[in-house]
């Protein structure tokens, strides 16, 4: 019995230590600005201990953490490139700890942290009520220039309930088509302005942009916003089966994507 | 008595029917009304609006003085502004209306220019006065005309309503005096814009579309198109691919190919220029399974793709990882300026590290140049005149174009100041500050 009491005793100090003594964890991956996931978080976190860098760990190499990544190689005498390789990670673990299993539980909770060196780590969490529950992954996510998360996904509601039954390039055209006009000075310049035009889109018109998108229609507008537009500049489409305008027809047509034709 | 019974019953029925009825038909009147006054709302602001900009150009012929002449250029760019919305909410985007919006737009381009032009060093030219003048005509032709829909809108109570209800049916025969009205302004636009009142000036304001001028060359035949594909997307020869010749209204002749190969999930769909045969972009649609290599790799190997397909010169310049896909920008670097207007864009699955979406647009319709204009000024007297506050952490030489459309030689500084990170073009000529941009990438997400 006392034996047994002993063990358990001994069980419950390691799981307590783990985290603490718990070294290279990196994957061998060269880590670059624009990354996300498990990588960035670990580095985010190092560098947040040794005091270069001050921002969030959310996952995601963003700006805030080139520049902290380039004074630590400037510091330690590395070259400075803004790349995570294996000399730099290599001198970074030997130089800061990271306590995976905090990150990660703070994350899960949706806690406002940070992990300074130097200080308990019990007196750098400001606990957010609710919460919980949530996979650990990143808190933040890169976005295009110019367009936000929720832009983009009022662009998915309207390329869904438009295009949700044409092929992948159909839905990036029509995402297209949203961007020319924002550019266009005949149309409104804001995203929801363009959307909202009146009669500017069934969809809208007929409360189908409502409907929840699909993973491939926020994809195909992503595409969209990072360049790729499938119709060549065109600012219209219509569905030759019900388009009821004349004047539609009049416009010259681009090309057929799809059931839709595009048009200047 | 079971008759009675019954009776009451029906006429508790009825009548409830009639009241649910009633009720049904006040909601749906209300929410009519509703809409309707937005349209409304929107159809007199912009009355407003362009009785206003009538009254602040006219007034702008008149001044004489910078001090007085900047602020009011301003207005009229703020309320071109909010007429350019105010158009945007009318339904009307089934009528050819597009000339009064692009109107307008291009007050606010005209007026924003001249606004924040030094007037002292600089003043207005003989033509931006004529300029200025037509658009005042212009815009006391349009008034006049929105003057008049406005009075017999209110005199006879037209509503927007049956306007949408008119245009949506596509009804002609019916005379609507609102659609007739709108046609008069549009027409009276029209007969301004196509005139050259906006002077030598004012070309190259309209977003006008420059080709494909990198893509010379001779016309390739529709097989010749399928050799570039099954080559620049290294297939092996068993798809079917499915080709397109591009429209009338295409700037320039492409063709449009879907490859389809029974293999693979998900179609490569992939645009060639006629003349030269030059991609233009490809997008594969295939889904892409879990990373299993890292963005910097994906980088690496999205760079060996362009130089085994002859793009030479070109640098690394944005990367990012959307789930399971990198996004890269690559642009044009000669003797160390990065040329940013030639940039091509590439997407990588980092599942196997194939190339899964390239496009060369920016790049093959650039027209800048060579050779490069040297700098008449050093980098440090252009890093003098930088926000004292700013780190400066990066600098290089680049060209990019800038608020006129002319492109320029700059010194690029990336500095930070406070948390933020800020991407800098000092014109290397005359040392002005060409552009200037936040650069932020990262949100947070919401749950």
């Amino acid at each position: 019995m006392e034996r047994k009491l002993v063990m358990l005793m001994l069980i419950g100090l390691m799981t307590w230590m783990h985290p603490a003594g718990h070294a290279a964890a990196f994957s061998p991956q060269v880590i670059q600005r624009g990354a996300v996931g498990d990588d960035v978080i670990e580095l985010q976190a190092r560098l947040q201990y040794l005091g270069f860098y001050n921002g969030k760990i959310d996952g995601v190499f963003g700006w805030r953490t080139y520049w902290a990544l380039r004074n630590f190689q400037y510091e330690y005498g590395l070259p400075v490139d803004g790349l995570a390789g294996a000399e730099t990670k290599r001198k970074l673990v030997n130089a800061s700890k990271y306590y995976e299993s905090f990150v990660k539980e703070q994350i899960r909770q949706g806690n406002e942290f940070t992990h300074y060196g130097g200080i308990p780590l019990s007196k750098q969490v400001k606990k957010r009520g609710g919460g919980g529950g949530r996979t650990v992954k990143t808190t933040a996510s890169n976005v295009p220039k110019g367009f936000s998360q929720n832009d983009i996904r009022l662009m998915a509601n309207a390329v869904y309930g438009e295009a949700r039954g044409e092929p992948y390039i159909g839905q990036v055209a029509v995402a297209a088509v949203i961007l020319n006009r924002l550019e266009h000075p005949s149309f409104p310049d804001t995203v929801a302005g363009v959307i909202f035009q009146p009669g500017a889109f069934t969809a809208v018109a007929d409360g189908q942009i409502w409907l929840t998108p699909n993973e491939t229609a926020k994809k195909a507008v992503l595409d969209a916003i990072n360049g790729w537009d499938p119709t060549g500049g065109a600012i219209y489409y219509f569905n030759p089966a019900t388009a009821t305008s004349a004047w539609i027809w009049s416009r010259p047509q681009i090309k057929r994507i799809g059931n839709h034709i595009f048009c200047k | 008595m079971l008759r009675t019974i019954l009776i009451a019953v029906l006429a508790v029925a009825v009548i409830g029917t009639g009241y649910w009825g009633y009720r049904e038909h006040q909601e749906k009147n209300a929410i009519l009304i509703h809409a309707e006054n937005n349209y409304q709302r929107a159809f007199h602001d912009l009355a407003y609006q362009i009785d206003l900009l009538h009254d602040k150009l006219g007034a702008t012929l008149a001044m004489n003085s910078h001090a007085s002449l900047s602020p009011a250029l301003a207005e009229i760019w703020k309320i071109a502004s909010e007429a350019h919305s105010d158009v945007g909410q009318l339904p009307l985007s089934l009528l050819p209306f597009n000339k009064t919006q692009e109107f307008l737009s291009q007050i606010g381009e005209f007026t924003y220019r001249t606004a924040v032009r030094d007037l002292q060093e600089e003043p207005l030219t003989k033509e931006e006065y004529k300029t200025l003048q037509g658009l005042y005509k212009s815009a006391g032709a349009i008034r006049q005309e929105l003057r008049n829909v406005q009075h017999l809108v209110l005199e006879n109570n037209l509503r927007w309503m049956d306007v949408e209800l008119a245009l949506a049916t596509n009804d002609q025969k019916e005379d609507n005096i609102i659609i007739d009205g709108f046609k008069a302004v549009e027409k009276n636009v029209d007969t301004f814009s196509s005139s050259s009142e906006f002077g030598p000036s004012f070309i190259g304001l309209a977003n006008e579309e420059k080709g494909f001028v990198r893509a010379k060359g001779r016309p390739v035949s529709k097989d010749e198109a399928k050799r570039i594909a099954r080559d620049f997307l290294g297939l092996k020869g068993t798809e079917k691919i499915k080709v397109t010749e591009s429209g009338k209204g295409a700037d320039e002749r492409f063709y449009s190919l879907t490859i389809h190969d029974p293999k693979t999930k998900g179609d490569i769909y992939m645009d060639i220029t006629k003349n030269g045969g030059y991609p233009i972009w490809v997008l594969n649609s295939r889904p892409v399974g879990k990373p299993t290599i890292s963005l910097h790799e994906a980088a690496n190997r999205g760079m060996a793709f362009l130089k085994r397909h002859k793009f030479t010169g070109f640098e690394l310049y944005d990367s990012t990882q959307y789930d399971n896909v990198a996004v890269l920008t690559f642009v044009k670097s000669e003797n160390g300026v990065r040329i940013y207007p030639e940039a091509i864009q590439m997407k990588v699955a980092l599942d196997n590290g194939h190339v899964v979406g390239f496009t060369a647009r920016d790049y093959l319709s650039s027209s800048i140049p060579r050779p490069l204009p040297k700098p008449a000024i050093t980098a440090e007297e252009a890093k003098k005149k930088l926000n004292p506050h700013l780190k400066v952490m990066e600098q290089r030489q680049a060209v990019i174009m800038n608020d006129l459309q002319k492109p320029v030689l700059c010194y690029e500084f990336l500095g930070t100041l406070g948390d933020d990170t800020y991407q800098l073009f000092m014109n290397a000529s005359t040392g002005i500050e060409e552009k200037v941009e936040k650069l932020e990438s990262v949100e947070p997400n919401y749950e």
